[in-house]
């Protein structure tokens, strides 16, 4: 493929335009204007033609690759096909013209929509309530952890301040923990790569907010002493976090409120097939047990008696509660009957979240239906194990047995020629493949992590089965080929090292 | 295959302890730095710190991952090497030759609790 880079100011030549527009009598409205507001200098935008612009975005395009574009088995990701209805529902008038300020009593049906989405997240994982507004997985983590902590402060427990962190979390945990102010502690994993119930015995005192579990691990595999490890948490007072990143498995056969968990985060983009990586908008709703509801961020969508919603933006509408009660932690002395902020961790979106994303979830979870979601988790699990079986004997699999969603292979079954993982993965590019989730997690070296999702055929496993015994081959009798990799992609093998170490942030002279 | 250097005093989260006198050099060992890949960053403490020994001194960032650097001894940071700031990938090419900071120890009797190269190797190995 050719290598296209250039910027839309590359393209540009003076007097070059898209379109003209009639002389308009308005136009003289300009004139108008205080002279202070006038721009004496005109603007350095781009001169170039309609098709410059398509050809231009068009030729940026194909040089992504996408779940649209080919398979994409990045480990712990999910990166399952996002259907076009999803875009169809989130594009229609009557979603994309909405404002964000317009009053409640012109927004009924959206606001209908947040409440059915969060009684459906609610089914599927058996919690009490759940706060649609946060932004992102890692942003639903921080809310989570924001409520974890204001229900040891509304009880006056200010001794806990520690949570605990398995070895095998997502980098987000640990790092959602320290923004939130509290203190990580690590707990080992076992031979077996689960949760080490011994090691977290000692750990548990009446310093601990709680811990972050993410069910199946990401090792891929299910962490079996759950209600073990519930009890053992909820008995010195803590809570657990559930990290919903690898809810896929498990949508509609088990919930995360069945096995003890308090408090979770679902990754729409992930899970509930909305678009996902790019930085584009996620979200990442939050669920609570029926103990925590009153902690949830503010504003919240309520449904009235008469069947009407309205956004209850945290202010206490009791009769006898003191001016401002409810705002920002104001005590109105009416709990636990309102639904005021005063008990609330704040607030934590603007407008309550991103509602396209949220729409294209909703939209998912009505196509597919209570019946053929279930089938969600038990096709992702196939899949995997389809893989991990098909190539066990090309690469190390550090943890034997029957895997969920995702799978860790620690390299070559064969390292004699010194090929890692990382010439693996760009060897993938040549052959059309994204290259799987590497040297994550860390618990082995040379990690591989493998997630195909329900959405990819028979056919597509089998052919990513086929390369990946190919290039095993290659890495015995041709390895420099691989460690040069990748041969035919727009841009060769990238000098990472440099480019943390010495990164060039500007592109030629452009300054603004 | 990581190398190891006799005489050294070595830890369970893969630092090494050079002792001269009553200062301990440490740095990190070839089997760190083979596993972390190309360094990028070196986070270092800063002179006058206090450190007890298994408390996190700093970090190494390479393009695959970080890992925090636990002290394998108690006492005060008298010089840290700032050469590392510059180019992290001195510890890339001799893990052993680069120490990342000097301790003058309150309690050398905590090397007892060290591994030698020997028992270091066998715990590598076991990995």
């Amino acid at each position: 493929m050719k290598y296209y880079d250039k910027l839309i100011f590359d393209l540009s030549k003076d007097g070059k335009q898209g379109y003209s527009l009639p002389s308009s009598k308005w136009s003289a409205s300009v004139g108008e204007l205080p002279s202070g507001l006038c721009r004496t200098v005109a603007p350095e935008l781009p001169q170039v033609s309609e098709l410059d612009v398509v050809r231009h975005y068009t030729n940026l395009s194909q040089m992504n690759f996408g779940v649209d574009t080919g398979f994409y088995p990045l480990g712990s990701c999910t990166m399952k096909y996002n259907p076009k209805i999803n875009e169809e529902i989130a594009a229609h008038r009557a979603f994309a013209s909405l404002h964000p300020l317009q009053p409640a009593s012109s927004v009924q049906g959206v606001l209908k929509i947040y409440r059915e989405l969060s009684r459906a997240l609610s089914a599927i994982t058996g919690m009490a309530e759940f706060t649609l507004d946060p932004f992102a997985g890692a942003h639903g983590e921080l809310t989570g952890l924001m409520i974890i902590r204001q229900y040891h402060v509304s009880r006056g427990d200010l001794k806990r301040t520690r949570i605990i962190v398995p070895d095998s979390a997502h980098g987000t945990n640990p790092a959602s923990a320290a923004v939130c102010g509290l203190e990580v502690v690590q707990v080992k994993s076992n031979a077996s790569g689960l949760v080490d119930v011994e090691d977290l015995k000692p750990l548990l005192d009446d310093t601990v907010a709680g811990i972050m579990m993410t069910n199946p691990n990401t090792l891929g595999l299910f962490e079996k002493d759950i209600r073990n490890i519930a009890s053992l948490v909820h008995e010195c007072g803590g809570l657990l976090y559930y990290d919903g990143a690898n809810m896929n498995p498990l949508m509609g056969v088990v919930r995360p409120g069945d096995m003890g968990f308090d408090v979770l985060h679902l990754n729409l983009h992930k899970t509930f097939s909305t678009p996902h990586g790019g930085g584009g908008p996620g979200a990442g709703p939050v669920g609570v047990a029926a103990h925590l509801v009153s902690h949830l961020p503010v504003p919240k969508v309520m449904e009235a008696e008469d069947g009407t919603f309205y956004i209850a933006d945290g202010a206490c509408r009791c009769p006898s509660a003191p001016e401002g009660a409810g705002v920002f932690g104001k005590e109105c002395g009416c709990m636990p009957d309102c639904v005021c902020g005063c008990q609330s961790c704040g607030q934590i979106s603007g407008f309550m979240g991103n509602f396209g994303v949220l729409l294209r979830a909703y939209t998912y979870i009505l196509m597919l239906g209570r019946q053929n979601i279930r089938m969600v988790g038990p096709l992702s699990v196939l899949g995997a194990n389809y893989i991990k079986e098909s190539l066990k004997d090309s690469f190390r699999l550090p943890v034997p047995g029957v895997c969920k969603h995702e799978f860790v292979f620690d390299g070559l079954m064969d390292q004699s020629t010194e090929v890692t993982t990382l010439d693996i993965a760009k060897r993938l590019l040549d052959y059309g493949f994204h290259a799987p989730t590497i040297y994550f997690p860390l618990l082995f070296h040379q990690s591989i992590m493998i997630e195909p999702t329900e959405t990819e055929s028979k056919e597509t496993l089998d052919g990513f089965i086929e390369i990946m015994k190919h290039i095993a081959a290659e890495a015995a009798t041709d390895p420099e080929t691989l460690k040069t990799a990748p041969h035919t992609t727009p841009v060769r093998r990238l000098d990472e090292i440099t480019a943390a170490r010495q990164p060039v942030l500007q592109y030629k002279d452009m300054c603004i | 295959m990581a190398k190891t250097v006799d005489g050294l005093y070595y830890s369970e989260s893969h630092e090494w302890v050079k002792v001269e006198g009553n200062v301990a050099l440490v740095g990190i060992t070839d089997f760190a730095q083979h596993s972390m890949g190309d360094l990028s960053y070196v986070d270092m403490p800063e002179v006058d710190d206090q450190l007890e020994a298994g408390e996190e001194f700093g970090a190494v960032e390479s393009v695959k991952a970080a890992s925090d650097l636990y002290s394998p001894v108690s006492g005060t940071v008298i010089e840290i090497n700032e050469e590392l700031e510059d180019s992290p990938e001195l510890l890339n090419q001799d893990a052993y030759a680069n120490w990342i900071m000097k301790v003058d120890m309150s309690n050398p009797a905590e090397l007892e609790s060290l591994m030698d190269a020997s028992a270091y190797d066998a715990m590598c190995q076991g990995n």
